[in-house]
């Protein structure tokens, strides 16, 4: 004898249990999920690491570690920064209005002190690492303001980071945050306290 | 890589303890040991470093998860529980090197990660406690132990506990065989109640006496106060083997009462279908 | 939206017979109405292998298969990989549920002869998955890289060295890959594990559940329901399994699940029986563990191995306890298929069965000891006596027949008493023989003098 209570009644039952199960599923899923985060192994390995650039010369670069990751670390001479602002109308971004760096490297020279550009030296086309070109040098020979070139599909980046015109890769060079615990000592891969 | 050799020293040593270590069928103390117990663990971590890991490391244990876990701040761990060249998500490795304990130690000193599953805490506890002196030119650092005959370990917390004495209480003559029944511990160390087989003429017969293991150099510490602090220590490799347990008791109960909750449901939706069974 | 579903089902079921299997396997299967508690183990069973494999997939995503970093590998998915730890001991408590749950499903089978005709094969092809079962965790247990892992590993394919006329040598070099368990065998018993058997469960498990529909499920009552069929052609003590047996299934798995739970969160090495204590040491090839025991779902039959003094009938002694579950569909032919017709002294016969098997399994996790061993011994004759005494009550035999079936079975057991005779033990096995002489008196001239074996009459329609 099934009445309209009855049919309500199993109705409710089905529902809830469809309900908690479907919780109870998730719930299980979760550890499964989950397990595929960074382990603390893997999170161990990618703390932030410590440079030290007390014996850095002008103009030379210096190739850090972090997450994996190759990290470059530039000298700038103060003619480099002079010379800043004439590329700035062959750059797609020279502004650095993308995000691509934080918000204490969103100026001029996309870093904390002028003369130190910090760097993820990854190009941002697709993931080569380019080669540090200077002023002048091959294989770009004249008119080749210094900067960075990927050999695998030609980008050019200037000394800041900032990508020209006309090449595959679309946005600048990444700065990691990063943070001067000393004048000598740059943390790479943390910067308590700003953004 | 490093782990490698932890783990052939943990292979190559860790296992004639397990294997030899049986201690002769003494039954342990009962730690009581209690993993809730932050404070107990935050000493126990100290009586580690400071005691224990000049030879044995715990290498699947990393200083940043300790700190975590047992309510340290890491700076406080990196002044006082780490050797300067660590990192704070460093695993607690030693500068020993395996096959320089061996010459030196006869077996190298097993990493202890997890010696508390493979050993069990009320057996680690009464280890610690049963160190005595041993004049037997055998023994490289005139000690033996209790649990562990012939250990080759040296008694590394004398200065806390003291050195112990193997008193044996009078007996009659012609002891053909003896063993400890049951051990406690008393004011000055640890009473051991051994049954003794005499020869009586012909035949045999079993008596009792109480022999002990008593405090004879003092240490820093009472009795109680060290069985505290080696309690400390214990419920540290306790929580060291297996720090999962700090939360899967807590996880159980919500999962359990979901269950059951589930489980409420579903009996009520086949009933329900089920009345329409004859 | 209604349409448009139903508009996909008719395309889908014009390319694949998706509702017909809906039909024939679920909402039209028709299986009896009178399933009891012990009708749960099938799908419980199913849910320990979708179980298994789910957790053993993502452990293989972290462990490392060599000699080398097996053990450490373990101790990062239970410290360093987020829940790892919840994954591992979904997998360990998954093992033990997963022989728990079959070893009820097949008491099952014994209880209402579930095996005998028309379902001899269902039953070879369950038996077929028990032994993938046995090999499956076999293979898995060494993949830790413990001591038990190891010695474990070692001492049973040992046993294959005890193959006569020379094999038995090159055939444990053979399984090994090394002279001794070594990184070569660590690896191939993990492809084996995580590949090979898993498949040849999977399609195993199929060929089972398809010879079960194809036949129709047994009962408590051990009635054939598709022989009162209605004007349709609708058993009429069957009810379609979907939704009755699904909706009933829900529930047997939010229980199981309670209890799979209770031991993960509060005993996961289920006090070192599922994750033996001495498993926490690295393996050592040169340091042998005091004790070595197999995992508790082995230990009936080691204790059977141990228990004969000689290796190799030890080993022939061993294979044939497992093996002889095969052929019970041809030595039980009685046609009452159900215990609760065939008279009190049967359910004797099964309760005896089921006591000598949980203490031969106690036995085997103890150390051997000089009474131990005997009466391992003596159970091992009581374990291989049942079958025997299952094939005896087939039907009605003549008294002569009993007692010359008596008169073999005394001499043959007479003869093993002599060949493994030591002066030293001569009262422990005269006492121990008291269960034998009185296993056969209570079931053989019990059936003979007593009306205990009378069957009731079986009904004709399920209770």
């Amino acid at each position: 004898m099934s009445t309209d209570a009855d049919a309500g009644r199993r109705r409710f039952l089905t529902a809830s249990v469809a309900v908690v199960g479907g919780v109870a599923t998730v719930g299980v899923a979760v550890p499964f999920v989950a397990a595929w985060q960074p382990s603390e192994r893997a999170r161990a390995f990618g703390a932030p690491v410590e440079v030290d650039i007390s014996k850095i010369e002008p103009g030379q670069m210096l190739t850090a570690q972090w997450r994996g990751k190759p990290i470059w670390i530039v000298s700038r001479t103060p003619e480099i920064l002079k010379e800043l602002p004439s590329v700035d109308d062959r750059l797609r971004d020279p502004q650095s209005t993308q995000d691509q760096q934080p918000s204490y490297a969103k100026n001029e020279y996309r870093s904390i002190k002028p003369e130190i550009l910090v760097l993820i030296g990854i190009c941002t086309h697709l993931g080569c690492s380019p080669s540090y070109v200077k002023q002048g040098a091959e294989p770009l020979g004249a008119g080749w303001q210094g900067g960075f070139f990927c050999p695998c599909h030609g980008s050019k980046f200037d000394y800041a980071g900032r990508v020209y015109e006309g090449v595959p890769a679309p946005t600048n060079l990444v700065v990691p945050p990063h943070e001067y615990l000393s004048d000598t000592q740059i943390l790479i891969g943390a910067d308590e306290g700003s953004a | 890589m490093k782990m490698n050799r932890t783990i052939a020293a943990i292979a190559f040593v860790l296992v004639p303890l397990v294997s030899q270590g049986a201690g002769g069928g003494v039954p342990p103390l009962h730690a009581k040991t209690d993993f809730t117990n932050q404070k107990s663990l935050q000493n126990g971590a100290r009586v580690f470093v400071n005691y224990c890991m000049g030879c044995h490391s715990m290498a699947f244990m990393r200083y940043s998860r300790m700190a975590d876990d047992i309510g340290l701040e890491h700076d406080l761990v990196k002044e006082n529980l780490m050797f300067n060249t660590d990192k704070i998500g460093d695993s607690m490795t030693i500068a020993m090197r395996a096959d320089d304990a061996s010459g030196w130690f006869g077996v190298a000193p097993p990493d202890l990660s997890v010696i508390a599953r493979a050993r069990g805490v009320d057996w680690l506890y009464t280890y610690l406690l049963t160190f005595y002196a041993d004049s037997n030119p055998a023994r490289p650092f005139g000690v033996n132990n209790l649990m562990f005959p012939d250990v080759g370990m040296p008694h590394v917390l004398w200065p806390l506990q003291g050195v112990q004495s193997y008193v044996k209480a009078e007996r009659p003559a012609g002891v053909i065989a003896q063993h400890i029944e049951k051990i406690d511990p008393y004011d000055k160390g640890v009473r051991l109640h051994t049954a003794i087989t005499v020869k009586d003429g012909d035949a045999t017969h079993t008596t009792h006496v109480t022999d002990s293991l008593e405090v004879t150099i003092p240490g820093s510490m009472q009795p109680g106060e060290f069985r505290k602090s080696v309690r400390d220590l214990v419920n540290f490799l306790d929580y060291a083997g297996e720090p999962a347990k700090l939360v899967r008791f807590e996880m159980g109960y919500w999962v359990i009462i979901f269950l059951a909750v589930f489980a409420l449901l579903a009996r009520a939706l086949y009933k329900d279908y089920w009345r329409d069974v004859h | 939206m209604k349409s448009m579903l139903i508009g996909l089902l008719d395309w889908t079921d014009a390319r694949f017979p998706l509702s017909k299997l809906w039909n024939e396997h679920l909402a039209k299967y028709y299986a009896p109405k009178n399933f009891n508690f012990w009708y749960f183990f099938g799908s419980l069973a199913l849910l320990m292998l979708v179980l298994q494999i789910a957790t053993g997939i993502w452990l293989t995503m972290f462990y490392k298969p060599s000699a080398a970093e097996a053990f450490a590998s373990v101790e990062y998915i239970m410290r360093e990989v987020p829940m790892g730890w919840l994954i591992r001991y979904m997998h360990s408590t998954g093992a033990s549920f997963f022989f728990l749950v079959v070893y009820l499903h097949m008491f099952r089978g014994l209880m209402y002869g579930s095996y005998k005709n028309p379902r001899e094969l269902l039953w070879v092809f369950g038996m077929i998955i028990y032994l993938l079962m046995m090999m499956e965790g076999f293979f898995g247990y060494l993949l830790p890289w413990g001591q038990m892992s190891y010695w474990g590993a070692q001492v049973i394919i040992s046993l294959f060295g005890a193959l006569p006329f020379g094999l038995g040598e090159p055939l444990t070099l053979w399984i090994r890959g090394d002279y001794v368990v070594a990184d070569a065998t660590l690896n191939r018993f993990f492809a084996l594990h995580v590949a090979a058997v898993p498949l040849a469960l999977l399609a195993l498990v199929a060929a089972h559940v398809m010879a079960l529909h194809e036949v129709g499920s047994n009962n408590p009552d051990g009635i054939e329901i598709k022989k009162n069929k209605d004007a349709n052609g609708i058993p009429q003590d069957g009810i379609p399994f979907h939704p009755y047996y699904t909706v009933k299934d829900i529930w047997g798995v939010a229980v199981c699940l309670i209890l799979f739970a209770a031991v993960l969160f509060f005993a996961p090495t289920f006090f070192g029986y599922f994750i033996e204590q001495p498993n926490f040491v690295p393996a050592n090839p040169l340091k042998t563990p005091e004790h070595i025991a197999p995992v508790w779902y082995f230990t009936p039959y080691y204790a059977i191995l141990r228990a004969i003094p000689d290796k190799l009938t030890g080993v022939i002694a061993m294979f044939a306890s497992v093996l002889v579950f095969f052929i019970l569909p041809w030595l039980d032919r009685n046609p009452i298929k159900s215990i609760r017709y065939r008279g009190p002294l049967f359910k004797f016969l099964l309760g005896t069965f089921v006591v000598t098997f949980i203490v031969l399994g106690y036995l085997g996790t103890q150390a051997p000891t000089a009474g131990g061993s005997e009466l391992g011994f003596r159970l091992g004759e009581l374990y291989f006596s049942f079958f025997l005494i299952m094939w005896l009550y087939s039907k009605q035999r003549t008294h002569s027949f009993n007692y010359t079936v008596l008169g073999i079975v005394a001499v043959l057991f007479l003869f093993f008493d002599a060949i493994r005779y030591d002066p030293e033990k001569t009262s422990l096995m005269i006492v121990s023989s008291i269960l034998v002489i009185g296993y056969y008196v209570v079931f053989v001239l019990g059936s003979m003098y007593t009306k205990l074996n009378e069957p009731k009459v079986v009904p004709e329609r399920v209770t």
